[in-house]
């Protein structure tokens, strides 16, 4: 284990780098943000997922300074940012769309902010050489932006707004435009960029992969509001509500109601005519509360015979997705409902234990599924 | 073959709309003056070798000895340059406004600009005349404010030219530079602000250089046919008003010089092919940015 997590928003002594407070955005009668209050810490790699039009963009574009808040206040180390604009703040920003000037080369378009501020030529070059050797592009500095591939084009947008070394970095979506391969390479190269420069990034993105693979926290945004923060794993592992748990993944949602039969245990019944299922929460429900039991497919098995689980049920294949190195197997149950479990093909798909219409249980512990009650 | 007669199609046209219209004319400059119709000697009548053995280039080198004309083509060249500056200055802020403009205005926008080509550019001309004479209508409004006492002399001056020309040829500044602008990628400018651009900053650092090819394209528009305008001076312009245009048509219809007029045409086409190489180049440089 590391001598020590990096976890500065468990510590009650750490100073936020960024604080929404209270923050509401209204566009004429739409409301964009919502009294949205939230703490961003120095060197986090935070990312605000959602789908679109939940408010990520807006959020990004206020702390950049492009939008003012209509109401509450955003405080950029302890100062309020409201009516600063955006060529005065200590923050950058890569756009979707990267922006590159397409009149100038991918050295004067790092070079651009630099300019701006400095008017020293050795220290700029020096700065705009560090910045091509980070992102790997020395051989491209007098190429034009329409002379080079959409993944250079993408380190050149970040090397540009790296180059001012900003307090914050904000990422609009910043792999959208690149193909699944070329994505994957470049997310772990964000990170590392992220570790060296230690600068504090805020990436927007509506893909939860790109989100749970970079960011040290994860928002989970709808309709303005930010319904969970937390680490990948939590969110991912203990979400606290069925839209995080149903936003992040696949998952199997059972409605029913709770009652206590040991500490921290439940049953749940979930359907007339059949067995009440276990789980453990440490969330406290009360007796006949309504509750929904999430299980991801991973954390559900599939057998032949009834097995030895704390929870089974059983039902007949009606679909199998594969999907090369796993297989999901939709399995419907009596109720009607469709209980979904992910099986790794150890085997090959000739030596397939279940097809189509094979009648099999399903299963599993009372650990497995997370009960929520909203 | 399909391609071939394609091509063939633009290439007629300019031979025989371009090509042998010039040959005429170049021809009518090496001839001589003569009572006769057509009023030039000599003619195909005499016999081709016959003619070609007659012609020579007196009239060019008249052109030379007469300082009339290089003041004509001097001055031309000025007010067609001034007046191109004159309408970027008018045209850019209206096109900038336009591509700026919500996008439901923008095709009423675009059709205002368009819209005078509906009326005949001679009225429109004649329309100045009412405007900017001693009892015209913009004396008559300064009056009745109280700004001046006695009317401004505005007509049949430089000033009235300046003003027509920029009226006139307004349109061709603003259509290319508004497609410039249009297609521009409105986060270029957020990034310049990012980087710590002023708006204004911005402005020239982004927004003007991106348009240069828009407003290259403007100015040639505007200068190419400004040079030998001959309408708006002789209507607008005083006697004091020297434009190539204007002694191009007087050689040709007052004197009923044919040879020494075309040699004046021979010429201005010559000083023009000049802008227009420039602009075709222009052109295809920004095709093949885009490509």
């Amino acid at each position: 284990m590391a001598e020590t997590v990096f976890a500065p928003w468990d510590d009650p002594n750490e100073k936020p780098l960024i604080r929404f407070r209270n923050v509401t955005k209204r566009f004429g009668d739409f409301t964009a943000i919502d009294d949205l209050t939230l703490d961003i810490f120095e060197r986090e790699f935070f990312a605000l997922l959602g789908p679109s039009g939940c408010g990520k963009t807006t959020m990004m574009r206020m702390l950049a300074g492009f939008e003012n808040p209509t109401g509450g206040a955003i405080e950029l180390s302890g100062q309020d940012i409201a009516g600063v604009p955006p060529n005065k703040r200590a923050v950058n920003m890569m756009f979707q769309s990267y922006a590159l000037f397409p009149h100038l080369s991918v050295w004067d378009n790092i070079a651009f902010g630099l300019r701006r501020e400095s008017k020293n030529k050795a220290a700029i070059a020096a700065r705009v050489e560090e910045m091509l050797k980070l992102t790997r592009l020395e051989k491209f500095a007098r190429r034009k932006p329409h002379q080079i591939s959409g993944g250079q084009r993408q380190r050149v947008a970040l090397a540009r707004s790296l180059a001012k070394a900003p307090k914050l970095l904000l990422l609009d979506e910043p792999l959208g435009a690149l193909d699944a391969k070329l994505r994957e390479a470049t997310q772990f190269e964000l990170m590392d960029i992220q570790e060296k420069t230690g600068t504090t990034f805020v990436i927007v993105t509506h893909d939860q992969e790109e989100a749970m693979t970079v960011a040290s926290r994860v928002a989970v945004m709808d309709e303005g509001q930010i319904i969970q923060v937390a680490t990948p794993e939590r969110i991912y592992e203990a979400p606290d509500s069925v839209y995080v748990a149903d936003f992040i993944g696949d998952v199997n949602i059972l409605h029913g109601s709770a009652k206590a039969v040991g500490p921290d245990t439940y049953e749940v019944a979930w359907a007339a005519g059949q067995n009440p299922v276990h789980a453990a929460s440490t969330r406290p429900f009360s007796d006949g509360q309504a509750c929904h039991l999430a299980i991801r497919p991973e954390k559900v098995s599939i057998h032949k015979d009834r097995p030895a689980a704390d929870n089974a049920v059983q039902g007949k294949v009606l679909d199998i997705a594969y999907l090369g190195n796993l297989s999901t197997y939709h399995v419907e149950l009596p109720t009607g409902d469709i209980i979904k479990a992910q099986v790794a093909n150890t085997r090959r798909i000739s030596r397939r234990d279940f097809t189509w219409e094979d009648p099999v249980w399903v299963s599993w512990t009372k650990t497995a599924g997370v009960l929520l009650a909203k | 073959m399909r391609r071939a007669v394609l091509i063939a199609v633009p290439y007629a046209w300019l031979l025989a709309l371009f090509l042998i219209p010039f040959a005429v004319v170049f021809k009518i400059s090496l001839s001589d003056i003569a009572l006769a119709i057509p009023p030039y000697t000599p003619t195909a009548k005499d016999g081709i070798w016959n003619m070609l053995s007659q012609l020579d280039f007196e009239n060019f080198i008249f052109l030379t000895e007469d300082d009339l004309y290089w003041k004509a083509y001097l001055s031309s060249l000025q007010i067609a340059l001034i007046s191109t500056v004159l309408t970027l200055l008018v045209g850019y802020p209206m096109a900038y406004a336009m591509a700026r403009a919500p996008e439901q205005w923008r095709p009423t926008l675009l059709m205002l600009v368009i819209l005078p080509f509906w009326t005949s550019f001679l009225i429109r001309v004649y329309a100045w005349v009412g405007i900017l004479s001693g009892e015209g209508f913009l004396n008559q409004f300064l009056m009745w404010t109280g700004i001046i006492s006695t009317p401004l002399t505005i007509l049949n001056t430089n000033t009235a030219v300046y003003i027509g020309i920029v009226y006139t040829y307004l349109p061709f500044m603003i259509l290319p530079i508004y497609s410039a602008l249009d297609r521009s990628d409105g986060s270029l400018i957020e990034a310049a602000e990012d980087l710590g651009c002023s708006r204004l900053k911005a402005f020239w650092m982004i927004t003007i250089p991106l348009s240069r090819n828009g407003i290259i394209a403007g100015c040639f528009l505007v200068f190419i046919p400004a040079l030998g305008e001959f309408v708006i001076p002789s209507l607008l312009g005083g006697s004091g008003t020297l434009m190539i245009g204007k002694v191009l048509f007087e050689e040709f219809f007052s004197n009923r010089d044919w040879p020494v007029a075309s040699a004046v045409a021979v010429i201005l086409l010559l000083i023009l092919i000049i802008p227009i190489v420039l602009f075709q180049r222009n052109e295809q440089k920004q095709v093949e940015a885009e490509g």
